[in-house]
């Protein structure tokens, strides 16, 4: 009774119906900019699984972004406000690319996984110095990984510009093939979209995050910390030692991301001018999901579905692709300030409970 | 009764939140000029029903009249419209800003666009002379005590014209002192025509001040009755529900070898300041030593540097003659300390976890809950099952949140965790604050049977009665060191309350 | 009243459902209207894939997009195009077309070859053609341009105008690309003006206005009274700063690249280095349409047009410039004047 009670006032409801009014204010919106909302929707629908390969290609853009999500998660379980999941994800890439590039004669079964943990393992490290200094210094987190962001953006291209690019080249040699962790046999099934182990990787990262925070002892530390540090204390935790260990993890997620993208779809990394912004993307992504790990995977889908499906939304309906930001930017909004979802609900619940008093 | 008809009258209101009914048909009436005091143990209804009439919650069932006319609040607005003023347990004030800012703040005079301070100054004037309400208009709230805090409360619900006031547990975070000059308002304010209800559980109050006491236990009214009718005997057991006795029963104590030996301790607080200067003490097996104090004098400091969560600058402190100090909690921990602590919300549970994770918070890493990283909830479960059927903890599941259990609740989740680890010293610092009769009997009870177990027990407490009544012997803290100790038998509550005001004449001075 | 209110919000989400639906059938019926009335003249469809730039980028995209366009209105064919936002999106889109039985499908910019490279060997039977870059593939046209000859020619210029002795060359990143443009560039104002000085910069980004405006403040300040921009978006910072210059009563002129820059920028483009990007798009797009498309590389050099000035430059180039200009022209066509890539 009362879980019943739980899921219609609180855990789905509220998500759900925060994306349908995130739709339909983006249908208002294209109404008023002289688009066809329902037509973009069906092209948006039909970009992502209208065909094999635009299928295959949603589910490349999904796999970054639950890992992204993730870290941010983790992060936000543990107390902290990770927003370093860019420079971490950049970290993680330029680690995988390198070694992807520069460790030669190993068999595919070593390489690749051994690139991944690097990139894994760097991303982790980056976010892990943003955590020291909090538990040493008492540095705020938000600061740090804000400013190693574009540390890492610039020592990123640093590497690559140094050591890694070809002659003439805007971006890096390609990975020895032994690193890619592309699977032929899927993207020929895919028609050629670039599919990837990282994806199974997202799955298993989402599951590895459940167990490890709610039935591990750490993860169990970690919670304590991050709901109260106080009485963490007190209980005989280091509160200190957990922080480092969360952003470490978080990091961890972040990196991972950042290797899958060049491990699985690029095959070299570019000199980037910006943020390429699947960090930031992560923030949204969790806040989505609701920093639940399994909620993530269905942020991070949704995430996913409207940035690739945009494309189909410009090309099918004429929309530009800034507009689908702003219908991303609704659900968002509806979700982050779901006071205003569940004022509109509340009435349709009490009346439903008058009545069963009447 | 028969000419006016009462300023406030609740009938039959009746209020459901999931799975518990908050409040069962209450009916109660405020007649004016009268001191209604509402009675119960701590989660009986008494906050849900004042939340009721100040508009902060909507009863399910029952009606509100106001001076006869039936009346629908719906928000405190409405509730401070219809003249009804809430005084609340935790104040709610700017606390950058000054006494008349905040008394002013939403109802602000105006001139123009200005704000007009001398009108409001004048009327803030005119209404703490006639109340007796003495405060500096112009002192910053975070410079005055906690009753000049309370007292700027009061006039902020007189300032908006409250005939009703509603009291809720005003003297919780009252000294001695502050409480008698608050009885002295509400009687000023009687007198001048104003109706009161008082939420509180402390009888010693209500036998003071209330002219009629209305009792709820479980959310229904069990009785109301005429103060100068009853006793707080019989008040006690309607409230609890079983006779109740206030004189804590023990055998003399039976003091063995000496479990904690601090020795010349000095500390400095957060902000560097010295706390602790030399301070020393010696507990005994089987004995519970109280140490008496007014806040501030190194307390909780104490109480840091003993669990490992202060650093000392010197000194030792031994636990069975091991050096604990400057030890991390978990070692402290493992070295047979339990602690009750003063904050249980800050250090004694993590309120979002459930009541089964929270009571393995000190023991989690361990088998059988821990294997081989993994936590094993049944074992937990188990652990925590029994322990909740043990300390008779009212929990609707072991799922439950610690949040949303009352505090009598809480504190007992805590006692069961930290007695149950079997320690050789347990620390209670301030056990019994914010409970309840019930809980207050239960706390003690536990405390008095692990002395009888033949654990040292340091009790910290502010309120003399309990030092009073639980310790065998009693130290007085004052400015970070023992400054005297005393026999509860051979002494008395003016030479414990000289002492902690720093003179030593009374006692024996302390070596 | 409050919950009727509520409830009306809910009421209204709803109604914009339904309109939403009732708008959509309207416009379906227009779609297809549109797309019968396109299919008409001819039924070749022609996709290009910007880079990140975008296709208002004032550079080669929007030229190419123009290029494109030009070919719709003259020949019928459907064009369209996809902006990327970030290099994930350059295969999909490139795709997009490819799946769709595009006649022809153009990455436009150095930095879809290999996105290019990878989707036309995916897809043998496709054509696809690139901007700036070589791909080696039977089914891929790669169109370059000789960007040294052209820059020598804006070199003279620069060269022959500057009243300091002092010249500014603002890159974006370092790429042989634009390496080839500052080497042109450096010879031919060298060529007239051996005492100039040319001073090399890169900003390491194509799309960073606000990077351009610093660099070229700072080439103003060490008295450069000339600038020649290759830098794409990193550019349109340039011409602010000249602009801002400008009116504050300074001398300063910026030399355009790509596009003719003096239709945006009146006042401040002495002249542009012209890349006919639509020239190139609308050639190989031709020769999709008349069935003689071949893959392979093609350099366009002064020769073939593919480089230049705007006649718009005799606006502020005095006539025996722009004869010295055209000198050069011919020495260069003729190989007696060989212009450096590096």
């Amino acid at each position: 009774m009362s879980k019943l009670y739980k899921i219609f006032t609180g855990s789905i409801v509220v998500p759900l119906v925060a994306i349908i009014f995130g739709l339909i204010v983006g249908a208002i919106i294209m109404l008023v900019g002289g688009y066809d909302p329902l037509l973009a929707y069906q092209s948006l629908f039909e970009q992502v699984f209208g065909n094999l390969y635009d299928f295959g290609e949603t589910l490349r853009e999904i796999t970054p972004l639950i890992l992204t999500g993730l870290a941010v998660a983790f992060a936000f379980r543990a107390g902290l406000f990770n927003i370093g999941g860019e420079g971490q994800f950049i970290v993680g890439m330029t680690a995988a690319t390198f070694v992807g590039i520069k460790v030669t004669g190993l068999p595919s079964i070593i390489h690749a996984p051994l690139a991944l943990i690097a990139g894994a393992l760097c991303g982790g490290l980056w976010a892990a110095i943003a955590g020291y200094l909090k538990a040493k210094r008492g540095v705020n987190e938000v600061i740090t990984t804000i400013m190693l962001n574009w540390t890492a953006l610039y020592l990123g291209n640093y590497i690559v510009n140094s050591f890694l690019l070809p002659e003439g080249m805007d971006h890096s040699e390609e990975i020895q093939p032994t690193a890619s962790i592309s699977i032929q046999s899927l993207v020929n099934f895919f028609n050629d979209a670039r599919m990837h182990w990282g994806m199974l990787l997202a799955v298993l990262a989402s599951v590895f995050f459940y167990y490890f925070l709610w039935k591990s002892k750490q993860g169990y530390e970690l919670r304590a910390v991050g709901f109260n540090p106080n009485a963490a204390e007190y209980a005989g935790m280091n509160v200190g030692r957990n922080v480092v260990k969360a952003m470490f993890i978080s990091g961890v997620f972040a990196g991972l991301a950042g290797a899958v993208q060049v491990l699985g779809v690029f095959h070299y990394q570019s000199i980037m001018s910006g943020s390429p912004g699947i960090g930031f993307d992560g923030i949204a992504v969790a806040l989505i999901g609701m920093n639940h790990p399994f909620g993530i995977l269905l942020g991070g889908s949704l995430f996913g579905i409207l940035t690739y499906g945009s494309a189909g939304m410009s090309f099918g309906a004429g929309v530009p692709p800034e507009l689908i930001r702003i219908v991303i930017g609704s659900i968002i909004f509806f979700i982050a300030a779901q006071g205003i979802v569940r004022w509109v609900l509340k009435p349709l619940y009490s009346k439903r409970k008058k009545e069963k008093v009447l | 009764m028969s000419a006016a008809p009462p300023v406030l009258e609740l009938k039959g209101i009746t209020k459901r939140f999931p799975g518990i009914v908050a409040n069962d048909s209450i009916s109660l009436k405020l007649n004016k000029g009268e001191i209604h005091a509402l009675l119960g143990e701590n989660g009986a209804g008494k906050s849900t029903l004042m939340n009721i009439v100040f508009g902060l919650y909507q009863p399910d069932e029952g009606s509100i009249d106001i001076n006869g006319q039936p009346v629908l609040i719906d928000n405190p607005n409405k509730a401070i419209d219809l003249g009804i003023g809430m005084v609340h347990q935790h104040f709610k004030l700017v606390e950058p800003f000054t006494v008349t800012e905040n008394i002013i703040l939403g109802m602000e005079p105006r001139k123009g666009i200005n704000l007009d301070y001398k009108t409001a100054s004048a009327k803030i004037k005119a209404l703490s002379e006639q109340y007796g309400l003495k405060v500096n208009p112009n002192a910053k709230i975070h410079d005055i005590s906690v009753g000049m805090q309370q007292r700027v409360e009061i006039l902020k619900t007189l300032y908006r014209g409250a005939d009703i006031l509603i009291f809720d547990e005003p003297t919780a975070v009252l000294t001695p002192q502050e409480i008698s000059e608050l009885m002295e308002i509400m009687r000023r304010l009687v007198a001048e025509g104003k109706s009161i209800i008082l939420i509180t559980h402390k009888l010693k109050e209500i036998m003071q001040i209330s002219d009629v006491v209305t009792i709820i236990r479980r959310g229904k009214v069990i009785d109301t009755v005429k103060t100068s009718e009853s006793s707080p005997h019989e008040l006690a057991e309607k409230m609890v529900g079983r006779s109740v006795s206030f004189k804590v029963d023990k055998k003399p104590a039976e003091p063995k070898e000496a479990v904690l030996q601090v020795n010349n301790i000095s500390a400095k607080n957060k902000d560097g300041v010295p706390v602790l200067d030399g301070l020393s003490l010696t507990l005994r097996a089987g004995e519970i030593l109280g140490v008496a104090g007014v806040d501030g004098n190194g307390q909780s400091e104490l109480i840091e540097a003993l669990t490992g969560l202060r650093k000392i600058d010197s000194g030792s402190i031994k636990v069975l003659s091991q050096e604990i100090s400057n030890l991390p909690p978990r070692k402290v921990i493992e070295s047979g300390v339990s602690h009750i602590p003063e904050d249980r919300h800050k250090h004694g549970l993590v309120l979002d976890f459930s009541m089964k994770e929270n009571m393995v918070l000190e023991t989690y890493y361990k088998e059988p809950y821990n294997r081989k990283g993994f936590l094993d909830y049944d074992a937990i479960g188990k652990q925590a099952k029994r322990l909740i059927e043990h300390f008779d903890v009212r929990t609707p599941s072991m799922d439950t949140l610690a949040r949303s259990l009352s505090g009598g609740n809480q504190q007992k989740a805590i006692i069961a965790r930290e007695i149950d680890k079997n320690p050789d010293l347990l620390i209670a610092a301030q056990p019994t604050r914010g409970l309840d009769v019930g809980a207050i009997e239960f706390v003690q009870r536990q405390l008095i049977a692990q002395r009888d177990q033949g654990k040292a027990v340091l009790l910290i407490s502010f309120e003399l009665d309990e030092i009073m009544n639980v310790s065998d012997r009693i130290v007085v803290i004052y400015e970070g060191r023992i400054v005297g100790e005393v026999y509860p038998e051979s002494t008395n509550d003016q030479e414990l309350g000289l002492m902690m005001a720093g003179s030593t004449a009374g006692g024996k001075a302390h070596e | 009243m409050k919950k009727t209110f509520k409830l009306s919000i809910v009421m209204l989400l709803a109604l914009t459902v339904v309109l939403a639906g009732c708008g959509n059938k309207k416009s379906e019926t227009n779609g297809s209207a549109s797309t019968s009335e396109g299919s008409s003249k001819s039924d070749i469809k022609i996709g290009m894939v910007t880079d990140v730039g975008g296709v208002n980028d004032k550079s080669f995209n929007q030229s190419a997009w123009e290029g494109l366009q030009q070919l719709q209105k003259d020949k019928g064919v459907k064009a369209e195009y996809l902006q990327s936002t970030k290099s994930d999106d350059y295969n999909t889109n490139l795709n997009k077309f490819v799946k769709g039985k595009y006649a022809l499908t153009w990455g436009i910019g150095m930095s879809l070859g290999d996105a290019v490279g990878t989707v036309a060997k995916q897809n043998p039977d496709a054509k696809l053609a690139i901007i700036d870059a070589v791909v080696d593939a039977p089914n891929v046209k790669s169109v370059t341009f000789a960007e040294n000859e052209g820059s020598f020619l804006v070199g003279v210029v620069a060269g022959k105008m500057t009243k300091t002795n002092k010249i500014g060359f603002v890159g974006g990143i370092k790429l042989p690309v634009i390496e080839r443009f500052a080497a042109g560039f450096k010879a031919g104002v060298l060529a007239v003006n051996p005492n100039a000085e040319v001073n090399i910069n890169y900003t390491g980004a194509f799309d960073k206005p606000d990077l351009g405006k610093t660099a070229a403040a700072t080439q103003y300040n060490n008295g450069a009274d000339i600038i020649f921009q290759a830098a794409g978006g990193t550019g349109t910072g340039v011409f602010n700063e000249a602009l801002g210059r400008v009116k504050s009563g300074q001398k300063v002129w910026v030399i355009g690249v790509d596009k003719d820059q003096s239709l945006e920028f009146p006042d401040v483009t002495l002249t542009s280095m012209v890349k006919r990007v639509d020239e190139a798009v609308k050639r190989v797009s031709q020769e999709v349409i008349d069935g003689t498309f071949k893959g392979g590389q093609e350099t366009l050099t002064l020769k073939d047009n593919g480089v230049g000035i705007p006649d718009t430059s005799s606006k502020y180039v005095p006539a025996d410039v722009l004869k010295l200009v055209e000198d050069y022209k011919a020495k260069i066509v003729s190989g007696e004047i060989k212009v450096p890539e590096k």
